[in-house]
């Protein structure tokens, strides 16, 4: 049902904007994925133990509705998936990933980073990176859906 | 203590993207396909996530530093770029043809496939070239 999924959007939002003041009110961080995840790969220092835990934590929470077989999933047309299936073939994944990689790097943050926490900070920087990568999303599937006319 | 700060606030997230359906990069791309059947789930996903970082965060800034540091570390630039703007462009061009962002993707190693091998693989690689190719590093 679609006015479900929308609650459980919502209340999933909701989660991760707990997670965000979290991390805020506990170690001062912005949860911005792209940024802990790359800081815990490529810098050194006192940092990388908690980048870590925060990913085992983000791993180990699908896992653990998956493990104790609670269907509290939102996967589009498969009410008991946790986690849904890719829609490309490993070439487009491994462009798509190259991009997200350099364009997050560059751009200094992600959905979370520009989106969740920099929204909410009312940062002019964050709202103008998540306008441009929303409608640059928007474009590219438009793009590949009804121009080109591929199933990606 | 950082340690298990960091596991909650994680787990936390984790937990949100499954819930939200983030998980599921159809749905994901199901809200990009403006043109096609579309689908509104991320507005009500980052409209909960914002205004509840919005409120969150204003509650826990009114002490003076975070439990267990000595100060909040938050971004102070407020002006736009030509780094800033590119990267994200880069990056919208490869969430619209994955329907994955980071987080989504490590949300979903619990049921690891090929593709997302292949995504994380070239991520973790644009993340090192971006580094690279910053002044600050």
């Amino acid at each position: 049902m679609e006015t479900m999924s929308w609650l459980q959007g919502a209340l999933g939002g909701i989660l991760i904007g707990l997670a965000a003041s979290l991390l805020m009110g506990l170690l001062g961080r912005i949860a911005g994925i792209s940024g802990i995840l790359s800081g815990l790969l490529f810098e050194r220092g006192g940092n990388r133990s908690w980048r870590l835990a925060f990913l085992l934590g983000i791993v180990s929470g699908p896992g653990l509705l998956i493990l104790t077989g609670l269907d509290w999933g939102n996967v589009s047309g498969d009410s008991g998936a946790v986690v849904g299936v890719p829609e490309s073939g490993p070439a487009i994944m491994l462009m798509a990933g190259l991009l997200v990689g350099l364009g997050t790097g560059l751009g200094s943050g992600c959905t979370s980073g520009h989106g969740v926490c920099g929204l909410a900070r009312l940062s002019p920087r964050s709202m103008a990176a998540t306008l441009v990568f929303v409608l640059a999303a928007m474009l590219t599937v438009f793009v590949s859906r009804h121009v080109l006319g591929g199933s990606a | 203590m950082k340690v298990r700060s960091g596991y909650l606030s994680g787990l936390l997230f984790g937990l949100g993207l499954a819930i939200s359906g983030m998980t599921d990069p159809a749905r994901v791309i199901g809200f990009l396909d403006v043109a096609g059947a579309w689908d509104p789930t991320l507005i009500f996903v980052l409209g909960g996530a914002v205004i509840t970082t919005f409120i969150g965060y204003r509650l826990v800034w009114r002490r003076q530093m975070p439990l267990f540091e000595s100060r909040f570390q938050l971004p102070t630039r407020r002006d736009l770029d030509t780094r800033l703007l590119s990267g994200a462009a880069l990056f919208g061009i490869g969430w619209g043809l994955s329907g994955y962002c980071p987080g989504p993707a490590a949300a979903s190693l619990p049921e690891p496939s090929w593709p997302l091998a292949a995504f994380i693989m070239t991520l973790l690689m644009g993340w090192w070239l971006a580094r690279r190719l910053s002044p600050a590093h």
